[in-house]
């Protein structure tokens, strides 16, 4: 298969960071950056390679956490049962919303409103339904056991999340490289000529958001095992939703790296911030918003773009980069 | 069934609410209709004018119907100076750019508020703002009844500008036909900057209009956003009439929903209102199907 030797490196590299360091101040941050790489190439499948902005993968990301959850908490169901369950219902939410909003030919900036409102609607639901803790939120039960999915230290959980990104990377690459994928950079494009050409536009944009989601489900599994708390706000807010599309625009959309790269670089800037100004709550986000804007208005490829750039400045003679990464300009 | 000793005030109620959010819809659809964009931003340009407002009356003194005099031309030369300087030069014409950019703005605004004034709740308190006018069997607020009355005033305005200006000509050139207006010699950049400043003009009248019974924190204006995002689909993208009438019926359908399923059913009414329409009529009840 092409092009999974430097996702394997890559992992493999990242693996030894707990043999160096216990600090769990170096951990902890590594695991949240992480996490939104994983959200993030969730959004990057159906925003960067498919060309569907989604404004609300917050849905996905709260469906996960909270069947996750309230699994555990109420129907004493397994932690890695649950695990696995919420992340079939983060997928299922998805199947759902985009065949609703795919069927009605919603695109572009219809798309992204109604992904925000479903989004919004869940979260409203989660905030007054009992089932879901309502407005106190569900706290799961401390049980240091593997077998609970809860562990004394945070390498074990350091690994999992690697390895999920690790997978979700070796997962888009292999979209990236299937016919599939081919059909879903079509639809990209442009659909009416994807459409002509016989590519049935419908049934490749409900399978990417149906994997989109999954792999945002994921990372809202992951989020509450790790945190053993979630409430509305935290599983269907906003702030999930903006980061989920920040990591691979500043990364590079479409583009297999794009989200880790951009986890990676918002993460540390956030955590500069903070930092520099002491926790002041949104001031984070005052800074992840510029980021977005200046993204937008100087790099609109991303980091990837311009290292693409850079490696093609200093090798004037050498191969095209490849297509996935001549992006932008459209 | 409810008798019309309810029903009545909580009609006339939700067409007062209902002329605010219409307003707010009013600024939506009028820079949709020109520069084709969803601006994700109005929610927090409409919270940003709620806390000059807010400050406006309890730094300065000043009324907020006296400061909407002062805050309208303020945010309209924002709005300018943001579409102009930011938007316009960061999105470069692309779509999928101009979503963003106007949702790292909201995220900066929005954020910037939340830093500078906490998560507070705040509210102001005018010496007439439970007075009351008696209308049949129906008691209305008094400053519901001037919010009323300035929203068709302010629609009438914005109808005239339209209509007679030059300016408005040039921005319903601009609205129809871009290329041509641009070859007759428009300035696409100025009309695209005025429309949205325009816009966010609206925004602090709006803003003005709700101080005095509603309160501000930092996510405020979201409340009001989604409604008329609800408003301008219902209404059809762009149609100032369809943001009015929209307008109007939003405020009424959540003041009975409000009346028979509760204060928070009622708010996912809205929501599930608009979901059904965006899917169903994502062109508008008025609009025609794509």
């Amino acid at each position: 298969m092409r092009g999974l030797a430097p996702i394997l490196v890559a992992v493999a590299l990242l693996a030894t960071v707990p043999l160096i360091t216990s600090s769990n101040v170096v951990l902890n941050f590594l695991v949240t950056t992480f996490l939104i790489a994983l959200v993030g190439q969730g959004w990057n499948l159906l925003g960067g390679y498919g060309g569907q902005y989604s404004f609300g993968h917050a849905a996905f990301f709260g469906t996960g956490a909270y069947v996750t959850a309230v699994l555990q908490v109420r129907y004493g169901v397994n932690a890695w049962l649950g695990f696995c369950i919420g992340i079939a219902a983060g997928a299922l939410v998805g199947a759902v919303i985009g065949a609703l909003s795919f069927r009605s030919g919603l695109k572009g900036s219809y798309f992204a409103l109604v992904t925000l409102a479903f989004a919004e609607v869940l979260r409203i639901i989660a905030s007054v339904a009992p089932i879901t803790g309502a407005g106190v939120g569900t706290l799961i039960k401390l049980d240091l056991r593997p077998e609970a999915f809860q562990f004394q230290s945070r390498a074990p959980f350091y690994w999992i999340v690697l390895g999920l990104v690790g997978i979700s990377l070796v997962l888009v690459r292999m979209i990236e490289n299937s016919r599939f994928g081919a059909y879903l950079i079509a639809v990209r494009e442009n659909e009416d000529t994807a459409k002509a050409l016989g590519v049935d536009t419908m049934i490749v944009k409900l399978g990417a958001m149906t994997v989109s989601a999954m792999i945002a489900a994921a990372g809202g599994c992951f989020y509450a095992q790790y945190f053993l708390f979630i409430d509305a706000g935290i599983a269907y807010g906003p702030w999930i939703s903006i980061e989920a599309l920040l990591a691979p625009i500043i990364g590079g959309v479409g583009t297999v790296f794009g989200p880790l790269l951009g986890a990676l670089v918002v993460k540390t800037l956030g955590e500069l911030a903070k930092l520099a100004t002491g926790d002041a709550p949104g001031l984070d986000l005052v800074l992840y918003g510029c980021i977005l804007i200046l993204a937008v208005a100087f790099a609109p490829r991303g980091i990837a773009g311009i290292l693409a750039d850079l490696r093609h400045r200093l090798r004037p003679i050498g191969p095209a980069a490849p297509a996935s990464q001549e992006r932008g300009n459209g | 069934m409810v008798s019309p000793v309810i029903l009545v005030p909580a009609i006339l109620n939700g067409l007062m609410t209902g002329a605010v959010y219409a307003l707010i819809a009013l600024g939506l659809t009028l820079i949709y209709g020109v520069l084709h964009i969803i601006n994700f931003a109005h929610g927090a340009l409409l919270t940003a004018a709620m806390f000059a407002a807010f400050f406006a009356y309890r730094l300065l003194g000043l009324d907020p119907y006296v400061a909407a005099v002062f805050l309208t031309p303020l945010f309209f030369v924002l709005g300018y100076l943001l579409q102009r300087f930011i938007i316009g030069p960061a999105a470069r014409g692309e779509d999928r750019n101009i979503l963003l950019v106007t949702l790292g703005l909201a995220v900066v605004i929005e954020n910037a508020l939340l830093y500078a004034f906490r998560g507070d709740t705040r509210t102001i308190n005018l010496p007439y703002a439970f007075n009351v006018v008696e209308i049949g069997t129906a008691f209305l607020a008094v400053p519901r009844v001037i919010a009323f009355v300035v929203v068709i005033v302010v629609a009438l305005g914005l109808w005239l500008i339209m209509q007679w200006t030059d300016t408005g000509k040039a921005i319903r050139a601009v609205a129809k036909e871009k290329l041509g207006a641009e070859l007759s010699g428009i300035d696409v950049a100025h009309i695209y900057a005025v429309t949205f400043g325009l816009g966010t003009a609206c925004l602090a009248i709006a803003a003005c209009l709700l101080i005095p019974t509603y309160y501000v924190n930092p996510g405020a204006g979201n409340a009001f956003v989604l409604i008329a995002f609800t408003i301008v689909v219902l209404g059809g993208m762009g149609s100032v009439a369809g943001a009015l009438v929209g307008g109007l019926f939003v405020g009424v359908v959540e003041s009975l929903s409000g009346l028979y399923l509760g204060e928070s059913l009622g708010q996912i009414g809205i929501f599930v209102m608009f979901i059904i329409v965006l899917l169903f009529r994502p062109n508008g009840l008025f609009g025609e199907r794509a």
